[in-house]
């Protein structure tokens, strides 16, 4: 199963780098997503995915799940929607006063010394 | 067991949410945040003389035993940078009060500035490596607010990159903790320390290690990852510019001297060698960058490049002495950057122009600015008795007696390039004849920003000059981070 995951996360961060090497702004952020996605899953499956019941302390119990990279993972997930629908409020805007999605016609920080 | 710890993070994060309120009114906006930061660098400073005279405090949220809950730790390391941190957030917001302009001022910039405070206090205080992950993101969060607040053309196209870079890294920290849990089975970071050394890293550790390096490295600007700094910090406004120079970066430093001296220390031969290459090449790139541009605010902000190699070369070292400089030179850097960071505005809103070339003839209309600018420089390029003096004494020091050096003479040598690229700024503003300029503000303007400007360069002075009275504090500091037993004794076995 182990291996499966890491083919599946793999996959994902693949598919994230491409889209992020692309120049539309709108494909950047559906890869950061993808990328936080795959960062997401694996801490999943660095957890461990044995354990089949929930972490209920009692005594005598030896099969349950690790709930710590559940727990780990929902923060990081309210974070990266946040993060995300930040970006993507800024794309919009930018798109507005730029006049472009192109990130490479996106030069407004570098000033050229003459 | 101490509340007090919490103090320093809780109090801008409750005036942050207070000042989301009342909008409208300028002067409850500006006293809120003043009055939340001066209470909050009270509390930082007690914290500070508790910790020297108590040793490490600590508090574990929801009373659980040690490894189990997170813990928040204030040790002299985290102590000093909070309180500097707070100390300069003050002169900052001060700074603003006639700078930042009123339309960003009714725009959420207080609440801003508080929860980046929030942020920073905490990553520097946790003890727990995805309660730091968490810290990082508050502090981000607030700073890509701050970075586009306003709009304008050349903040959108900047921030854009700052945040790509950004969301970036945080994945790879998530990833990179991920990796950790795997092999270690703990997120405390005093326990981290314990099971690395009981199982004396293997060399996956190894790897681990430098996949936090360069998370960390994307966030302090680090060598080859230091691309994302110039164009991005560039379009912020100056007084945003002096809390990211100060502040920001030296987080992403904090991080690495934190999990370089406490995580990753059985096989420094690997880790801490790369550090001290890539601290070098740091420094080179960044003299490079400094001396290249005849623009004043990337003049500048390529010397946070070179003070960040500096500072991890301290680290690099792994001895008491070089650990300690590296310390009075991080604190010595927030200082001098942020004084650097207010000056260079001021100079930029009475020019019009951040081209050296389409300045001069500062010194007739504006003397004292000049001077205090000359001041400030020397102070960067580490002249005696001036604030970068020790710091740069003790990690050559450090330097030499860990046997690096020619590393340690390259570093004492670069220190004549910083001098030479801050005082090219100093020759052509303020020298020569004086050229048609358009000022932003009017002189009665600059000058109330000029009155907390001279303060932190009165503070940087007194920083190097009273040298002697740290000491003790920066000792206390050198110690810990040689030593990581005194922190995880603290952490586990406390009480």
């Amino acid at each position: 199963m182990e291996i499966i995951m890491a083919f599946v996360i793999g996959f994902l961060f693949m598919a994230a780098v491409y889209l992020m090497l692309s120049r539309s702004l709108l494909r950047i952020i559906i890869g950061t997503g993808l990328l936080s996605h795959g960062a997401h899953l694996l801490i999943l499956t660095m957890g461990g995915l044995g354990g089949s019941a929930p972490p209920v302390l009692a005594d005598g119990v030896e099969d349950f799940a690790d709930p710590l990279p559940q727990a780990l993972i929902l923060t990081a997930i309210v974070i990266s929607f946040g993060v995300t629908a930040f970006f993507l409020v800024l794309a919009y805007r930018s798109y507005q006063e730029l006049n472009t999605d192109d990130i490479s016609e996106m030069k407004g920080g570098d000033e050229e010394d003459e | 067991m101490n509340n007090f710890v919490l103090l320093p993070i809780i109090i801008p994060f409750f005036f942050g949410m207070v000042l989301m309120f009342g909008q409208k009114s300028l002067r409850f906006q500006r006293g809120g945040a003043m009055f939340g930061l001066i209470l909050a660098f009270i509390s930082a400073v007690s914290l500070l003389f508790t910790v020297k005279n108590e040793g490490v405090q600590k508090i574990t949220f929801g009373g659980w035993p040690e490894p189990f809950g997170i813990t928040m730790v204030s040790d002299m390391v985290s102590a000093l940078l909070v309180t500097t941190t707070l100390l300069l957030a003050i002169f900052i917001v001060w700074y603003s009060f006639s700078s930042i302009g009123t339309a960003r001022e009714h725009f959420y910039y207080y609440p801003a500035i508080m929860m980046i405070i929030t942020g920073v206090n905490g990553a520097f205080t946790t003890g727990d490596i995805f309660n730091m992950f968490v810290f990082f993101e508050v502090l981000l969060m607030a700073s890509y607010v701050l970075i586009v607040l306003g709009g304008t053309r050349a903040q959108l196209a900047g921030s854009i990159k700052y945040i790509l870079i950004n969301v970036i890294s945080s994945a790879l920290f998530v990833i990179a903790i991920a990796y950790l849990y795997a092999i270690i089975g703990t997120l405390n970071m005093a326990d981290i320390s314990v099971k690395i050394a009981e199982i004396n890293q293997p060399a996956i550790i190894t790897v681990i290690a430098v996949l936090f390096l360069m998370v960390f490295g994307l966030k302090a600007a680090i060598f080859p990852l230091y691309f994302w700094l110039p164009t991005s910090y560039a379009a912020a406004p100056p007084p945003v510019l002096a809390l990211f120079g100060a502040l920001l970066t030296k987080v992403g430093v904090y991080a690495i001297m934190r999990t370089y001296t406490l995580f990753f220390i059985h096989d420094t031969a690997y880790t801490h060698e790369l550090l001290l290459w890539l601290s070098v090449f740091t420094i080179l790139a960044g003299c490079i960058g400094a001396l290249a541009y005849f623009d004043v605010k990337q003049i500048i902000i390529y010397n946070i490049v070179i003070a960040v190699g500096v500072i991890l070369f301290g680290v690099a070292q792994m001895n008491e002495t070089g650990l300690q400089g590296a310390m009075f030179y991080l604190i010595h850097d927030m200082i001098i950057k942020a004084a650097l960071f207010m000056l260079v505005g001021i100079i930029v809103y009475k020019t019009g122009t951040t081209n050296l070339r389409k300045m001069g003839g500062l010194m007739k209309s504006s003397p004292t600015l000049g001077w205090f600018y000359l001041i400030a420089a020397f102070g960067l390029a580490g002249i005696p008795p001036l604030s970068g003096f020790v710091g740069k004494l003790l990690i050559a020091k450090g330097g030499f007696e860990a046997g690096n050096t020619w590393s340690s003479l390259f570093v004492l040598a670069t220190s004549l390039l910083v001098l030479l690229s801050v005082i090219r700024i100093f020759i052509y503003a303020f020298w020569g004849e004086e050229k048609p300029v358009q000022p932003i503000l009017t002189n009665a303007e600059t000058t109330k920003l000029f009155i907390p400007t001279a303060i932190v360069i009165i503070i940087s002075i007194a920083y190097g000059v009273g040298a002697e009275y740290l000491t003790p504090f920066m000792s206390d500091a050198g110690r810990l981070l040689a030593d990581p037993s005194i922190y995880v004794d603290a952490v586990l076995k406390g009480e």
